[in-house]
């Protein structure tokens, strides 16, 4: 055992000292007579400390055997499958995605019935996965394109359901009629936020917008008489279908009686489900198109080197607070739709953990990367629900497989970038080793 | 753009100058890296900025390039219709749209996006004009596919004048070293700039490659690179005095900071006072010269 070694493990020992001295030493419980008391475990401590000491000793012992997987940023054997599928995975993905709702409806087709395959727990879990797939892409033109580290964007989500919320409740405006309001407010926040804010790299950025999301949620909190405080916002207008409403009364101005057909709570359920997939393949659409555009570029060139970006006249202050603005819009879409689904909306369901989640689909799914988003957000939302019965381990599992993937693949699941327009028609992908990510 | 004063703005008599520094002074904090130089760029013609390591080169470039702010002195871009623009004190990217284009000392290409796309995020001012500002470019509506088209054609004009029409779809980082110093040079050209500022372009080339530079950097003065048909007027700073000696029309001689010669190449070499400089560097700077 080398004194480097020992000397390692010791300083490891020392930092879980620090951490478990508080958090696992000092308890304070409720005493027999009622009172609160300090509960002491120091040997519960002592006995973390030495764990964390044998184990980094033993890490160490196994590193000088054996080289640790080095972090690979090189194409994984599913990306070459993946492009190649390229073609036929997105458009697959969303055959899925499109006919996953008429699962929902039992089907007689005449010679045979198909039964109703997925019920409304599935439909459910699809618009939720879909929300985050259009967070994440609303997200990646910010983080992923333009690499600004927004840790604050949930700030977006909440301002654009808060804006529908109280435009449908004290104007009672129609949806189609909020959501693009919902948008733009939430761009206008956004620009607002950037003008002071975008000036600082790195670090800096991210701390202010996590503040700047922290703050919006403590705004709404504590702003009784305008967002109902911690009590929120309930009794939210329904979306409608082209005015039609999806109630179960079945009469003449709901969406049953106009089509002549059998009201089902289902029907309001698939109304949404399409209505979140409309959004996000907007989102997709979007930022595919802007991708190839001038702006898209600047913001990619802004990501891979800003000082370069001046000197060929690109105003790097405009440039960035677009990004903002757009990544802020459809954060607003989104927060509308939200808004509008649960027809309630408080503070609690804008957290920072809902920031982070948003920020670890687009950094799991590789920064840049539309369909790498996607994926992301259905693994980690759809494996959050499957892994519902591990109860708080899941968190655990979650953890450990964030960590496992940031060792592998620090780059996501999609490291590399396709180049946006070519002379010779042969679009060849670029190593993510070679692509910036920003630097704030 | 802002007009200069009367006095300033006129012109001394003999010469057409594209840039004038005037008494240009710049500080950090107690290091005075650049101490009242003045010296002047004629219109269509090759200036080399030479001197020792640490002369202050670099400093004067990002004075007139707008990466720093001047502690004195003035910075005035005449074009060829006899507007005079001061470029102290203003950002970078505004001097870059007058018309004053730049390379780095270490090379600033956008490494994870192709030769091609670097030369076209160099078009984006006259690129996103086109588009109406990206909204009318996400809907398709607007003249954008024409201005694209253009831009490509220019892009590949410059990509065959540096020699990297084969590799226009490689990344920039995956170029080789002396590639990527043209493209970055290319990429300057693609601004249409009419003032070309090089920083040491030569470092790190080998002989065969800097005898090309040069023979680049001449066809881009007379306006015969990449069928462009206008002339651009180069300041060049170079280590390679082989190079400067070569291509310079007009010599200037930093040394700590302070102009110590400004004039022919064949005056400058003849200097005493630059030969001294020189010499002063030691073992180091005796290598630059030769
Ligand atoms: N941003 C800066 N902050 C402090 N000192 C600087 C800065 N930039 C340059 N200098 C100093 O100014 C002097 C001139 O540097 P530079 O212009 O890079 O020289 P050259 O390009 O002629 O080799 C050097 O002493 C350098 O350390
Ligand atoms: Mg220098």
């Amino acid at each position: 055992m080398s004194p480097a070694a020992l000397k390692d493990a010791a300083l490891t020992a020392l930092v879980a000292l620090a951490l478990f001295a508080p958090l696992v030493g000092l308890r304070t419980d409720v005493a027999p007579a009622g009172g609160l008391y300090l509960r002491q475990r120091w040997d519960d401590v002592a006995i973390l400390v030495a764990l964390a000491f044998a184990a980094r000793l033993a890490l160490l012992a196994w590193r000088g055997q054996r080289r640790l997987p080095t972090a690979s940023t090189a194409p994984g054997w599913w990306e070459a499958p993946l492009r190649r599928l390229g073609a036929l995975a997105a458009p697959l993905l969303l055959a899925v995605a499109v006919l996953l709702p008429l699962g929902a409806f039992s089907w007689d087709l005449g010679a045979f019935a198909i039964p109703a395959v997925t019920g409304r727990y599935e439909l459910d879990l699809g618009i939720l996965v879909l929300t985050y797939v259009m967070l994440g892409w609303g997200l990646n033109i910010v983080v992923g394109l333009a690499g600004l580290l927004d840790l604050g964007y949930v700030a977006f989500y909440a301002v654009g359901a808060y804006s529908y919320a109280l435009l449908a409740t004290h104007f009672g405006w129609s949806f189609w009629l909020c959501l693009p309001l919902a948008g733009i407010l939430a761009a206008f926040w956004g620009v607002l936020l950037g003008f002071p804010v975008l000036r600082l790299r790195g670090d800096y950025l991210a701390i202010v917008t996590l503040a700047f999301g922290e703050i919006i949620r403590i705004l709404l909190v504590n702003w009784v008489s305008l967002t109902g405080g911690p009590n929120g916002i309930g009794g939210i207008p329904r979306p409608t279908f082209f005015g039609l409403t999806f109630s179960l009364s079945g009469g003449p101005g709901t969406f049953a009686g106009f089509f002549g057909i059998e009201p089902d709570p289902s029907h309001r359920v698939v109304f949404l489900y399409y209505l979140i997939l409309g959004l996000a393949l907007l989102t997709n659409w979007v930022s595919i198109r802007l991708r190839r555009q001038p702006l898209g570029r600047a913001w990619e060139a802004l990501r891979e080197d800003e000082i370069a970006c001046r000197a060929l006249g690109i105003n790097i202050t405009v440039t960035k607070l677009t990004a903002f603005a757009i990544g802020a819009m459809f954060g607003g879409f989104a927060g509308a739709f939200f808004a509008t689904r649960q027809a309630f909306v408080s503070p609690e369901s804008f957290t920072f953990i809902e920031s982070a989640i948003i920020l670890a689909i687009v950094v799991l799914g590789g920064m840049g990367s539309q369909i790498g988003v996607a994926v992301a957000a259905l693994v980690m939302i759809g494996g959050f629900e499957l892994f519902r019965d591990l109860q708080e381990w899941r968190m655990l599992v979650f953890g450990a497989a964030m960590v496992a993937i940031m060792v592998l693949r620090p780059r996501g699941l999609v490291a590399s970038r396709t180049p946006t327009v070519t002379l010779t028609g042969r679009k060849r992908a670029i190593s993510g080793e070679l692509v910036g990510e920003g630097h704030g | 753009m802002a007009e200069a004063r009367a006095d300033a703005a006129a012109p001394p008599a003999g010469r057409d100058l594209i840039l004038e520094v005037r008494e240009l002074t710049m500080r950090f904090g107690g290091l005075l890296a650049v101490d009242q130089v003045s010296f002047a760029a004629d219109r269509g013609r090759i200036t080399a900025l030479i001197g020792p390591n640490g002369a202050g080169k670099t400093t004067v470039f990002n004075c007139i390039t707008g990466f720093y702010r001047p502690t004195a002195g003035a910075i005035l871009l005449r074009d060829a219709a006899g507007g005079v623009a001061e470029l102290q004190g203003r950002p970078g990217h505004r001097i870059a749209r007058a018309g004053v284009a730049r390379t780095f000392q270490n090379t600033r290409l956008f490494p994870g996006m192709t030769a091609l796309e670097n030369l076209l995020v160099a078009q984006h001012v006259p690129l996103m004009a086109a588009t109406g500002f990206g909204i009318g470019a996400v809907l398709g509506l607007s003249r954008y596919p024409r201005a694209e088209r253009a831009a490509i054609e220019k892009a590949r004009a410059w990509l065959d004048a540096t020699g990297l029409l084969d590799r226009a779809d490689d990344p920039a980082g995956a170029l080789p070293y002396g590639a990527q110093r043209r493209l970055e040079i290319a990429r300057a050209m693609c601004t249409e700039p009419i003032l070309l500022c090089l920083d040491e372009p030569a470092a790190g080339l080998n002989p065969r490659e800097s005898e090309e530079l040069s023979a680049l950097l001449l066809a881009i003065r007379d306006g015969q690179a990449a069928g462009r048909g206008r002339g651009c007027s180069i300041l060049l700073i170079e280590h390679d005095m082989g190079v400067v000696m070569r291509i310079s029309d007009r010599v200037v001689v930093l040394d700590h900071g302070r102009k110590i010669a400004d004039g022919t190449p064949e005056q400058v070499r003849a200097d005493p006072k630059v030969i001294a400089a020189y010499l002063g560097e030691g073992d180091e700077g005796e290598e630059d010269a030769a």
